[in-house]
């Protein structure tokens, strides 16, 4: 595919939004560097990136939601003075987040003028309302939803649009934001929306898409934008682009030593998957993982990596499969069953599904160990702690104290945490949702290490991860999901072009690895 | 990304809650003897030196203003209006550190009293119809947990439900009538003393240390802590949430079981519309010692404190003479003071982090 038909030169056309040097940082932790961005009108301007490669920060320097620490910001021509995200709002910046801002308990019509409802006197105007509404939904081709639906009962797609329209009340359109718009769609209905963009996008609005799927860049963008690490790594016209060209320039780099060096023979097998199926009428996954192994599970946002992860861990339930840890049958009956078998899971979401807030730091490396430790229901002795402290000395934890609260951490320690919480239940698997994210980059080649020497001490490791480098650095095998199912698996020598590929679902066929103890490649449905 | 969004520091170890505790004879901070346990002296003193300021201001004014007041026959008396009151308050304590609430506990115990008392005055042996009493409110509880963990059913709303039930059941089977008359020999259970201290004293302080040890020293009450913590986190860490969330409504229907036998003992008799707004008052002295609604903050010592405060705040207004309704509007602000200050702690140190 190559670019949308080009309706004038858009590089002549004038810029409404001129970012120009913008930088940010995060602590220690460089966003954002030097970042220059032109959006004109009547242009849909994709941005490119892997994670963590900035985009987020970027919209969120455009919309308000953070504030650059350096650089200039014009909106046609005008500097910019105060971005906070009113103000931004009304200059025309709009955007659609791929988390629905909707309120979902209330109607479409009152969604839509949530905070600018028509009233006279407090008193609200149903039928001015009701009409707005009407027109607004009628704008985006919502022709047939009922301004009073309630938006919980709305598909996807629907709200989506819906969330559109929202944007498109407000009183200046200039430039609109799609972040992700189409992560939680099916395939039709994001043909539907790349259709209503691009006749936003005729309609004179200048367009910033942001979005990981490739084939969607090319069917509607105009320009790219390629970030990479915080800073820009390349711009031009979409037409210039090619999949491999604008892959290399997301990638292009060479930071494998930050990644431990150790791939030695794979010991005895330790997890044996065969069948599993979380939903009936779902892909089923096979798998297996021996001792001293590194495997990566790479795939999209949406593919299905952690919620194998969680039903492998017993913590959601499965329709049918089989697991054997160790040689032995262990039904994924909960948590606390898998953990007994010998599998830790490092949850993504730390703050959701790891830490316990308000808890000591000591506290919670011991909560998962507690049980096995304790006599007559009473607390482990003495020695338990001081393992724990051990422990997270050998992590190198830093920390004042150990009975502070863990949530005094930053992202890197409080990982840590949770790794010694892992390490003092012994485990023989321990499995890693995206153990970097949020972390910055000199604890992320310490965890590389720890991970490396866990695998080295005979451990089978399971990693998810987002950050091709990060994913294949780190694996001796990568197991590629797409929509749930096992879309191929990949060697050692494999490159992130592969994984993104057999990720999106482009071309290339699913190939056999050469090293994986299971050949065998089930793609599913 | 490297944002980190985590929910802002809370209150640290070194935080005391409120401005009073600089006056206060400070508690040894966050201990030198005791730095290998996870939760310090420090951490239980911390949270509850407020509430202990503001107990030993009141007995102090109390002592001056009235010279009845450190009488031991006022001290006594005292004991017995508390005791009760904070054995209900030690188990709504354990169902508000998983961030939960019982609102049921005020009917369990009229509900719970009132069979006994039936039981009693149909014949039945004096530690059977206990014993049944206490099941009784033990198995309510079940059910309340029951409805919050399975029929996921929030708290409030079980419990709000069980309140009804079982307040409807007590007027029912009593007809709205005082059971009675009771054997002696149970009603000395309450109003007896050994050595000159009230029974109910013995019970309240014996229940109050168990919860306690519970709470410092088994894994079960490191449990209650996580689950109020972050229960999706505390059952990805191997922590039978369930199980856990169960057991302290339980324990909660158990004490207010028990506290109804106990009110029964006092009384001489089975009153079906004891107990009423037992529930507000032993939530309000879990806050008034230094619990948070929002789970895994509190101890038993801070549910004791905040029941005594109450206790002696009521002790006193009657000692001076005190307009009854004015004590209600003092326990009021008290509330809205405590949880304040806490809020104003938590912020703070949230700024400096």
């Amino acid at each position: 595919m190559s670019a949308a038909p080009a309706l004038a030169a858009p590089a002549e056309a004038a810029a409404v939004l001129e970012l120009d040097g913008a930088s940010k940082a995060f602590g220690p932790v460089q966003a954002l560097s030097n970042v220059t961005l032109r959006l004109r009108r009547g242009q849909v301007h994709c941005l490119a990136g892997e994670n963590g490669a900035g985009k987020s920060t970027l919209i969120k320097v455009l919309t308000g939601a953070h504030r650059a620490d350096s650089g200039s910001f014009r909106i046609e021509g005008e500097p910019v003075t105060n971005p906070t995200p009113a103000a931004l709002r009304s200059l025309g910046v709009q955007a659609v987040y791929q988390e629905l801002s909707l309120l979902p308990h209330l109607s479409v019509a009152e969604n839509l003028f949530m905070g600018r409802l028509p009233a006279h006197k407090g008193l609200l105007d149903r039928g001015d309302l009701r009409r707005r509404a009407r027109k607004a939904l009628d704008d985006v081709g919502l022709n047939n939803v009922s301004p009073d639906a309630i938006v919980e009962r709305l598909p996807a797609a629907t709200r989506q649009l819906v969330e559109i329209a929202k944007v498109l009340t407000a009183d200046t359109v200039k430039v609109i934001v799609f972040d992700e718009p189409t992560t939680a769609l099916t395939e039709a209905e994001s043909k539907g929306l790349l259709e209503h963009i691009k006749r936003l996008r005729d309609s004179g609005v200048a367009i910033l898409y942001v979005t990981h799927r490739l084939e969607e860049m090319f069917e509607i963008g105009d320009w790219v934008t390629v970030l990479r690490d915080g800073g820009l790594s390349e711009s031009g016209p979409m037409s210039e682009y090619d999949e491999d060209k604008l892959i290399t320039a997301m990638v292009g780099r060479e930071i494998t030593s930050l990644y431990p060096d150790t791939h030695k023979v794979p010991g005895t097998p330790l997890l044996r998957v065969r069948g599993l199926q979380r939903e009936s009428g779902g892909p089923t996954i096979d798998f297996d993982l021996r001792s001293g192994e590194i495997l990566g599970i790479g795939g999209l946002l949406g593919s299905g990596r952690s919620e194998l992860l969680l039903s492998l861990f017993g913590a959601t339930p499965i329709v049918a499969g089989e697991i054997q840890v160790d040689g032995k049958s262990v039904k994924p009956t909960g948590p606390r069953t898998m953990m007994n078998a010998g599998i830790g899971l490092l949850t993504e979401d730390r703050k959701v599904l790891g830490l316990l807030p308000e808890l000591s730091i000591r506290e919670n490396v011991t909560i998962a160990s507690l049980r096995r430790g304790s006599r007559h229901g009473l607390l482990p002795p003495q020695e338990m702690s001081d393992e724990a402290d051990k422990l997270l000395d050998s992590l190198r934890l830093r920390a004042g104290s150990y009975n502070q609260p863990v949530s005094t951490l930053s992202g890197g320690n409080q990982q840590k945490v949770l790794l010694a919480r892992w390490l003092l239940t012994k485990p023989k698997i321990l499995v890693f949702d995206e153990p970097t994210k949020g972390i910055d980059v000199g604890a992320k080649g310490e965890l590389y290490t720890v991970i490396g020497n866990l695998a080295d001490s005979g451990l089978g490791i399971i990693v998810v991860s987002s950050y091709l480098p990060e994913l294949l650095g780190l694996a001796d095998r990568v197991l590629v999901l797409k929509d749930g199912a096992v879309a191929g698996e990949l060697g050692r020598a494999a490159s992130e072009e592969d994984v993104l590929r057999l990720a999106s679902g482009g071309g290339q066929r699913p190939q056999s690895s050469a090293n994986g103890s299971n050949g065998k490649v089930d793609a599913g449905a | 990304m490297p944002k980190l969004l985590w929910r802002e520091p809370i209150a640290t170890t070194t935080i005391r809650s409120g401005p009073p505790a600089e006056f206060a004879p400070a508690p040894p901070p966050g201990g030198a003897t005791t730095a290998h346990r996870v939760l310090t002296v420090g951490d239980i003193a911390g949270r509850e030196s407020g509430g202990l300021v503001v107990l030993l201001v009141a007995i102090g004014a109390l002592t001056l203003a009235s010279n009845q007041f450190l009488t031991g026959s006022n001290l006594a008396n005292l004991a017995r209006q508390v005791a009760i009151f904070a054995i209900i308050a030690l188990g709504q304590l354990l169902v508000i550190l998983t961030a939960g609430i019982d609102l049921s506990v005020g009917s369990v115990l009229a509900l719970s009293g009132a069979v006994t008392a039936q039981l009693l005055v149909a014949g039945w042996p004096i530690p059977l119809a206990i014993l049944c009493g206490i099941a009784l409110g033990t198995a309510l509880g079940i059910i309340n947990g029951l409805l919050v963990t399975r029929a996921k059913l929030p708290p409030f709303i079980a419990t709000l439900g069980m309140l009804g039930i079982a307040r409807g059941v007590v007027l029912v089977i009593t007809k709205a009538k005082t059971v009675q008359p009771l054997p002696q020999s149970f009603q000395t259970i309450a109003n007896g003393t050994v050595l000159g201290i009230p029974n109910l004293l013995i019970f309240a302080v014996v229940i109050a240390f168990a919860i306690h040890l519970v709470l410092t020293r088994t894994v079960f009450g490191r449990y209650i802590y996580a689950v109020g913590s972050n229960p999706e986190s505390a059952r990805l860490a191997g922590v039978p949430v369930r199980v856990v969330t169960i057991s302290v409504y339980a324990i909660a229907g158990l004490l207010a079981g028990a506290g109804g036998v106990l009110l029964t003992s006092r009384l001489g008799a089975g009153i079906p519309t004891a107990g009423t707004g037992f529930e507000l008052n032993a939530i309000a002295a879990c806050v008034i010692g230094g619990a948070s609604l929002f789970g895994a903050k509190g101890s038993a010592l801070g549910a004791a404190t905040g029941a005594l405060i109450m206790g002696v705040l009521n002790n006193g207004g009657n000692l001076l003479a005190i307009n009854a309704f004015y004590l209600q509007i003092a326990i009021g602000v008290l509330i809205l003071v405590a949880v304040g200050f806490d809020q104003l702690n938590t912020r703070a140190s949230a700024g400096r982090g």
